[in-house]
């Protein structure tokens, strides 16, 4: 099993950063960083697009993290009505890194407000999927 | 050089929901009045480009299928695709296949039927249209990203969901005098807030409607153009750009950067300034799009955008009417018909044919048709002669 463990519903079933998986599965949400230039990417990607070498090293994202904007879903794609309602955010970690994903559920509605302190952290899910969500930091 | 690339027809189908009929028929509509407005026949035509969002179809590579069934073999004819904005991107490689002297006369044919699917799965390949390995498996759709940027655009402006409620009154108040709009009903104020929110802070009626529908731009050679008809609509600007798919890679949620580039490219090359626009189509997927929209083109400052709708200045009569032949929130959105509705618009505009939506003496048009959430923008200027 590789990338198609990843979020509620993979719409990917193999990509070369498929270690992200197993990462998460280890408690880490990581990113990438080009052995030669440098240059973090999160999402994570196997090729530099700054000096096309294919030499990357993952790196822990770490936290807190600032939450940028978000959006509670009343309605769901189909595969996802079982999560609804659910919160999708944006978390700048840093100066460079901003990740997508969701809010964890035991933060309360009342309590979300742009640029409250979050992190990130893996969460396990049902039939051995994993995926990651933001909690108060 | 600024009379290089004329328009010289233009036709959509009504807009709605359920077409009976196939994409065929759905596309053969607009191709009809488009090429009955132009005064033509399908032997004049030197290339067509066909324009759809292509997981909606359930026919492979459309444009073979339309080119026979529109008669316009043996001549070439080739998709285009960027999602929501696919005929505005038909016209810019319209234009550019004339001036580089390929051709004298190219058509773009922009359908959708998106009827052809459920509503969940519609709004499922919708939101494919994001990072599917890195955002869709967090269940996204497109009212959920556009909803993020009103957030961040409430956040950092003091921007509310009345101001984004008036957006939908004044498109409303437009749709209901387009024949060829799908929702030709007014809408009140209490209307808008008082509706079912479908991802916080936007509500069902911040949202536009999925359509079918067809439309139809037939483009000329400039000496050509003006031997064919005496209403050419001049092609002054184009601007087009990219932004990174992923929300990851975005400088900031309170604009489309994409916007801005393309609106810059477009001023520049035909040469004014966003003062001299005299009637706007805006892509107005949302209500928060349209008011990105008044910043991102210039007609209002960054963060002012809720002045300029509370003052009624994109309304007829105001500073710069925008949306008023409904929009995309009542017109509907048929994704690839959609950038060649809001082309024709403006060019029945600057033709002095819009009916009961005409901006009097309208002389500068401007198009803004967006693609994803901001992942490919066109900007396009249209002067008459």
């Amino acid at each position: 099993m590789g990338f198609d463990r990843f979020g509620t519903v993979s719409f990917a079933n193999k990509s070369k950063v498929d270690h992200f998986v197993d990462l998460l599965d280890e408690g880490m949400v990581a990113g990438t960083r080009c052995g030669k230039c440098g240059e973090s990417f999160f999402p994570p990607r196997a090729d530099c697009c700054k000096c096309l070498s294919d030499e990357m090293e993952w790196f822990e994202v770490a936290g807190p993290g600032k939450l940028i904007s978000y959006s509670t879903l009343i309605y769901a794609p189909t595969g996802f009505e079982e999560d609804l309602p659910y919160t999708i955010a944006l978390v700048q970690f840093g100066e460079d890194i901003k990740v997508f994903g969701r809010l964890s559920k035991e933060i309360k509605a009342e309590e979300v407000r742009a640029d409250m302190k979050l992190e990130v952290a893996p969460v396990e899910l049902p039939n051995g999927r994993i995926t990651y969500e933001f909690r108060k930091a | 050089m600024r009379k290089a690339v004329a328009i010289i027809g233009v036709g959509q189908s009504a807009f709605v929901r359920g077409y009976e009929g196939s994409i065929r028929e759905l596309a053969f509509e607009g191709y009809r009045e488009g090429v009955e407005d132009a005064n033509l026949t399908a032997e004049e035509i030197d290339a067509s480009i066909i324009c759809s969002a292509p997981e909606y179809d359930k026919q492979r590579s459309p444009a073979g299928l339309l080119a026979e069934y529109l008669g316009l073999n043996p001549k070439p004819t080739f998709y285009i695709e960027s999602v929501c904005s696919s005929s505005s991107m038909g016209l810019r490689v319209a234009y550019s296949l004339i001036k580089s002297g390929l051709h004298d006369v190219v058509l773009v044919l922009g359908f959708q039927k998106m009827s052809e699917i459920s509503s969940a799965d519609s709004q499922e390949r919708m939101g494919r249209g994001a990072d599917i390995m890195w955002e869709s498996p967090f269940g996204t759709m497109m009212p959920g990203y556009y909803a993020m940027h009103a957030r961040a655009h409430f956040e950092k402006y003091g921007t509310g969901e009345e101001d984004l409620a008036l957006i939908r009154v004044k498109a409303a108040t437009y749709g209901s005098m387009n024949e060829k709009a799908v929702y030709q009903k007014e809408v009140t104020l209490e209307q808008v807030m008082g509706s079912d929110v479908v991802s916080s802070p936007l509500k069902r009626f911040d949202c536009c409607a999925n359509a079918d529908g067809s439309s139809c731009i037939i483009l000329a050679k400039g000496e050509k153009a003006v031997r064919m008809t005496d209403k050419p609509i001049w092609i002054l600007g184009l601007g087009a750009a990219s932004a990174p798919l992923n929300m990851a890679g975005r400088d900031s949620l309170t604009g489309l950067s994409v916007a801005k580039e393309a609106a810059r490219q477009a001023y520049g090359m035909a040469g004014i300034s966003p003062n001299d626009i005299d009637v706007a189509e805006v892509h107005d997927c949302f209500t928060i799009a349209e008011l990105m929209a008044y910043e991102d083109l210039g007609f209002a400052k960054p963060g002012d955008g809720s002045k300029l709708i509370r003052e009624r200045q994109t309304y007829i009569g105001g500073k710069i009417p925008t949306n008023v032949d409904g929009g995309l929130l009542s017109k509907g959105h048929p994704i690839g018909a959609t950038g060649g509705s809001q082309i024709r618009t403006i060019v029945l505009q600057l033709r002095g044919e819009a009916g009961p939506m005409q901006v009097e003496n309208a002389k500068l048009g401007l198009v803004h048709n967006i693609g994803g959430v901001g992942i490919y923008g066109n900007v396009t200027i249209l002067g008459r002669g």
